[in-house]
């Protein structure tokens, strides 16, 4: 066993683990902090995307340990004072969702991808969401939704 | 996945010195857990590197770009100065896998591994690049030496890969649509020792296309390479691709590298 610590949407955790826990599983079985997904479990589909320090990762290709004294923002950390975030809300508002698995690992590589190109083209959009698997939309409106909160997240 | 040990060392020496045979080193792990957990691979203890400054980090000067090992694929594709000494290479890494696996993966652990459709390997053997390790230097096309197999020792680290700076460089890739892997990836560099032609993803290992880079010494354009053919014995083939099928890939994409390139 190992200890670890870390930032989860702003709270210092620490726990022992084993060091072949999968840094999706502390999320969700230490932490119980569900939002973040498994959907493949092979690195190929996106729905375990959290953040560490800022950059879109596949929690379910990380280990735990390898977060040690990171800071991590699962889906549960963007909304703020009760307040959806801005891609949150545009998702809904643009229905980019059907069954809603995807869509927690979406969202947290849409904040990433706006992060880094905050004017971006539906092209940039979709390029960019190139590690987040769908099964239900058909992108169209995910691309609309991300598309919608870069104008607001802009201004 | 099998349980392992875990060590975060700070050092290449204290690294080297710490890897026992059923051991491995950790880079970004986007290929490493993967395998892990299919239980294609196992380990007795993991060597995380991502705790050793020496190896993170790009340096470029008029005639060189060096690229620590532990630099990832998002680095490299959005360096300023990559950009400028060999934009090919930028270009390159920026179209690896995609934006979760380019903030994860790295050079060191991309060439280490040796996938025959890994995109970098093409930039390495068609500059002409060096890669260096805890113990020599090993030019690119003595380091790739087989389907998944390197030069590498057992207890051989790489530390970095130098780059020459070519007139002008050019990459294309037919993405697999699902991984974005190189189906067959081209690599086309006008240099100070002459052309080089470096393909990935056709066959089980990169390799230079010695026909296409006689023709292109004489007239460097596209006309030049799109008739030439690549004989489709000996390439790879799967339920993606078939032999033929890779073989004309490669007269294609080396025709879009050299209009890509500059
Ligand atoms: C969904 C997906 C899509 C991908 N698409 C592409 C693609 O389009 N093109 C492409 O080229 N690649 C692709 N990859 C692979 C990706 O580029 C990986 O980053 C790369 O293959 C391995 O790098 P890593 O840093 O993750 O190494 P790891 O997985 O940590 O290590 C890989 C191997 O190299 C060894 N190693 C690591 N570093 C060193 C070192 N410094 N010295 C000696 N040995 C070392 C390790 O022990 C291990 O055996 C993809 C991966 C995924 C999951
Ligand atoms: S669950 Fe991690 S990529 Fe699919
Ligand atoms: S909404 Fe169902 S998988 Fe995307």
């Amino acid at each position: 066993m190992t200890t670890v610590s870390m930032t989860v949407n702003g709270k210092q955790v620490s726990a022992e683990v084993a060091p072949n826990t999968l840094l999706v599983q502390f999320i969700r079985e230490n932490l119980r902090l569900t939002g973040t997904h498994v959907g493949c479990d092979t690195s190929q589909c996106g729905a375990c995307t959290v953040h560490v320090d800022g950059d879109s990762v596949k929690s379910c290709t990380m280990l735990a340990v390898q977060a040690d004294g990171a800071e991590v923002t699962t889906i549960e950390g963007l909304a703020q004072n009760g307040e959806l975030h801005p891609m949150q809300a545009a998702f809904k508002e643009n229905h980019g969702l059907q069954c809603g698995f995807c869509t927690p690992g979406m969202i947290m590589s849409a904040v990433d991808l706006v992060k880094r190109n905050p004017n971006p083209s539906e092209e940039t959009i979709r390029t960019e969401l190139e590690g987040n698997i769908c099964r239900c939309t058909g992108y169209h409106n995910i691309v609309k939704s991300v598309k919608s909160a870069s104008e607001n997240m802009g201004g | 996945m099998y349980s392992f040990d875990y060590e975060r060392p700070s050092g290449v020496n204290e690294a080297v010195s710490a890897i026992r045979e059923d051991d491995k080193f950790l880079a970004g792990g986007q290929t490493l857990l993967p395998t892990l957990k299919l239980r294609l691979a196992q380990a007795d203890k993991l060597i995380d590197l991502s705790g050793i400054a020496e190896l993170k980090g790009i340096s470029v000067s008029e005639s060189e770009v060096s690229i620590g090992a532990m630099t990832r694929h998002v680095d490299v594709a959005n360096s300023a100065d990559v950009k400028s000494a060999i934009p090919a290479l930028a270009y390159l890494a920026s179209h690896i896998g995609d934006a979760q696996v380019r903030n994860r993966g790295t050079i060191g652990g991309s060439i280490s591994n040796n996938d025959p459709a890994a995109d970098y390997p093409a930039a390495l053997v068609g500059l002409g690049a060096t890669v260096h390790t805890n113990k020599r230097s090993i030019s690119a096309e003595d380091f790739f030496v087989d389907l998944f197999e390197t030069a590498l020792e057992e207890d051989e680290l790489v530390t970095k890969v130098t780059f020459p700076v070519p007139e002008k460089a050019g990459y294309a890739k037919f993405p697999n649509p699902a991984s974005r892997f190189a189906l067959t990836g081209v690599f086309v560099a006008q240099t100070a020792q002459g052309v080089r032609v470096a393909v990935t993803g056709a066959g089980p290992c990169v390799f230079r296309q010695t026909d296409m880079e006689a023709a292109l010494s004489s007239n460097f354009s596209a006309d030049a390479v799109s008739g030439i053919k690549t004989e489709a014995s000996g390439l790879s083939a799967d339920i993606h691709a078939s032999a033929d099928y890779r073989a004309n890939l490669i007269s294609v994409m080396a025709a879009r590298a050299v209009q890509a390139a500059s």
